[in-house]
């Protein structure tokens, strides 16, 4: 009596594996998610930032209060006259760093958030704290949905998303262009807006790139050839030039594809908009009900029997 | 089903095992405290590269798939027709429900704003992409079902309680402290009662479609605990980030949890002085090879269809750990193969603690070892976050020890076998 049941499980195993399969292929095969140029950016280029660090000043200025961000203090600063971070951190949104090949060769680099265009920080929070404005592309945080959970910072390629691990009522800490803040009152981003050599070009994206092309076009030689981000990881709206290479800079090597693709995609082969596990479901129960009918049976022919003690199911 | 099928273990509740368990469980709780005032910092070595420490890895990601002993005994019993395994699943049922609502509650200490949580009933703010998301709502909604699951256990034993021990707290009560006890407790008590006797036939109509509801929940959340890493692919070793992480963890999860159920079952016999169940114990190890090799076959051939078999024998940190728990599953396994070995309670116990290990193991190589942020990032839990998770787990413990004490959990034992090992005669119910 076991034998259909069995049969019927390794169905289903089977049937969990194909659609699996299934996911892997579409996966593979899907074309890529939809650019939108018409979203606004930053470009940053290397080679004119002079290391100021006016950006990161502005930055903390305008969004401390909005942002939860705060002043750090360096080990010898005593008196905690500098804002000194060594990374990006719970209280620091943007950082400009200086990597040093050689006495000769160095560059600046600016970390702040990619704002890319399939993030994937938004494809995985739960409760939709993370989102992407359609119209503007910024990646924007919502700390009255947060719960908290870090898998915006597991998932973020560019380790982006900082969390407050010191207080007791932490948020997450990362760019949002201003949005709050002087994008209201100004329209722009307060680091673009600071910027005193003009490293930090705010715009759209279709501008920033054009402006790229011309400066690579127009520099020969002065430039890495490519515009880091145009591509990276589905494309993102924070641009980079850089005369050194953007991986000694601390930029990772991305593919193409967006990591939240790849995800999605075998996510919903297995859920089919919920109707997987509906079916699973109608299934097992059609199994379940069936196997306990046949137990009761088997009981009341027992109980019939009264006297057959025996135990008449063992293991085949 | 009868409910017949169970006792409770009549011992008694306070030894030296349920103090120390105590102990690390206040230990552990009063950290959780200072996590709770002063912020995940003070007593964690997670951070922004190692967002994911032991918490989420041990409590979370493993702990549920140690806590599918339910799970399992449950495809076995209702969907592979083995109803003679069903004295078993009370003890698995409990173990489970312990698990899961742990996990849940060490995700409340994980998680940095746990008073948004909230949130995962709001519709506006669901987010279907998000395998979190989905893990979320079937962690929570299995903790209910193996609460309902787990009812009867409760219902049976109301039935038919004096309430002594109430009885004797309020005598006592009131002897030093001179309160009364309240006029009509006798006629709420009995309400109580009442309620319990109209409840039990009702579940036990329902209760088919919540156990089948128990079985759907966890192929879902499991394999979307797999899900969970498909994201970080330029973070987790190509040894183990592949789109079978799903597929992988589902059936980690299965022989994880038939091998749980072994140890519990030897555990427990053991610790408790009952006679093994060395029977229904080796019919359920005759599966978990089936299970393992399957597992074992979608491992090599993903590393053989991705180019990185020779990763996998490289012989570095990486492949030393994928060779570890390879090993550990594949022996287990072999082990299991063997009939005479099955038949015997030793080699049953060591091969499932291997084939638990090595499941285990595979866990954390995904959401710990395995998982590289960049340059510049290290972690190793700090010993607060140790004790934690400590605390957490002897908690589950102390809990299993006293409600199979107190409620009929424990599979019935035969006339034959009443005697139990101290030769003391074991209470029927």
């Amino acid at each position: 009596m076991a034998q259909p049941s069995r049969r019927q499980f390794f169905k289903l195993m089977g049937a969990t594996g194909a659609a699996l399969l299934a996911g892997r292929g579409m996966a593979r095969a899907s074309e890529n998610h939809e650019v939108n140029n018409d979203t606004v950016g930053m470009l940053y280029d290397a080679t004119k930032c002079v290391g100021c660090k006016s950006c990161m000043s502005a930055c903390k200025r305008v969004n401390s209060d909005y942002g939860s961000l705060a002043y750090e203090r360096a080990a010898f600063d005593t008196d905690g006259l500098w804002d000194a971070p060594s990374d990006l951190s719970g209280s620091t949104r943007t950082l400009i760093k200086l990597f040093k090949e050689s006495p000769k060769k160095w560059s600046y680099v600016k970390y702040s958030c990619m704002h890319c265009q399939k993030p994937s920080c938004v494809s995985v929070c739960p409760v939709s704290a993370m989102t992407r404005d359609a119209l503007t592309g910024i990646v924007d945080y919502n700390k009255n949905a947060c719960i908290g959970c870090r898998y915006c910072q597991i998932a973020c390629a560019f380790n982006i998303p900082k969390f407050q691990w010191d207080k007791a009522l932490p948020q997450i800490v990362k760019c949002d262009m201003c949005k709050n803040t002087n994008m209201v009152n100004k329209g722009i981003t307060a680091c673009a807006e600071s910027c005193p050599v003009g490293a930090i070009t705010f715009g759209k994206r279709k501008d920033l790139l054009s402006e790229a092309t011309k400066r690579l076009k127009e520099n020969p030689g002065l430039y890495q050839d490519k515009i880091y981000g145009e591509h990276e990881v589905g494309g993102t709206n924070h641009l980079y030039l850089s005369a050194m290479k953007f991986n000694d800079l601390g930029l990772p090597i991305l593919k193409n594809e967006a990591p939240a693709e790849f995800s999605e995609k075998i996510q919903h082969t297995i859920y089919k908009g919920f109707i997987a596990p509906v079916a699973l479901y109608g299934t097992l129960c059609f199994i379940a009900i069936k196997n306990m009918k046949g137990q009761q049976e088997v009981n009341n022919r027992t109980d019939a029997d009264a006297a057959g003690k025996g135990e008449s199911h063992h293991e085949p | 089903m009868s409910h017949d099928d169970y006792q409770r273990h009549d011992a008694k509740i306070i030894t030296p095992s349920f103090l120390v368990l105590l102990t690390l469980t206040l230990i552990g709780f009063a950290l959780i405290a200072v996590r709770f005032i002063k912020g995940i910092g003070a007593v964690s070595n997670m951070s922004d590269g190692y967002p994911w420490g032991i918490w989420i890895t041990y409590d979370v990601a493993t702990g549920t798939a140690i806590a599918c002993g339910g799970y399992a005994m449950a495809i076995l019993i209702y969907i592979r027709n083995r109803m003679h395994y069903h004295p078993m699943i009370r003890s698995a049922v409990l173990t489970s429900m312990f698990g899961y609502g742990l996990a849940g509650f060490s995700v409340m200490v994980d998680v940095g704003r746990p008073w948004n949580a909230y949130n995962f009933f709001i519709p506006s703010k669901w987010q279907a992409n998000s395998a979190m998301f989905e893990v979320a709502l079937c962690v929570m909604a299995y903790t209910t079902v193996l609460l309902l699951e787990f009812l009867p256990a409760v219902l049976t034993t109301l039935e038919k309680t004096e309430w002594h021990t109430l009885q004797l707290f309020m005598d006592r009560l009131h002897h030093y402290t001179g309160i009364k006890r309240p006029e009509r407790m006798d006629e709420r008590l009995d309400a109580v009662k009442d309620l319990g006797a109209w409840l039990k036939p009702r579940l036990d109509k329902v209760l088919i479609f919540v156990i089948v509801l128990g079985i759907t929940l966890p192929t879902m959340h499991q394999s979307s605990l797999g899900s969970l890493l498909l994201i970080a692919s330029t973070k987790l070793h190509p040894l183990w980030h592949t789109g079978f992480l799903p597929l992988l963890f589902l059936i980690n999860c299965m022989f994880i949890g038939y091998s749980i159920a072994i140890l519990e079952s030897v555990i427990s016999c053991y610790a408790f002085k009952r006679p093994f169940e060395t029977k229904e114990l080796s019919g359920m190890a005759r599966i978990i090879p089936w299970l393992t090799a399957i597992w074992l076959t979608v491992v090599i051939g993903d590393l053989l269809w991705r180019g990185q078999l020779a990763t996998a024998l490289s012989l570095d940190f990486y492949s030393c750990f994928f060779l570890l728990e390879f090993c550990l599953v594949a022996g287990g396994s072999l082990l299991m193969f063997s009939g005479k070995k099955r038949e015997s309670i030793r080699w049953l116990f060591v091969s499932a603690a291997l084939i638990v290990l090595g499941g285990a193991l595979y866990r954390f190589n995904v959401y710990l070892i395995g998982f590289n942020p960049g340059k510049g990032w290290h972690y190793f839990p700090a010993l607060a976050e140790l004790l934690i998770t400590v605390g957490i787990v002897a908690f589950e413990i102390l809990g299993y020890q006293v409600l199979v004490k107190i409620l009929p959990v424990l599979p019935k034992l035969h006339a034959r076998k009443q005697q139990d090992g101290a030769g003391r005669v074991v209470h029927q119910q």
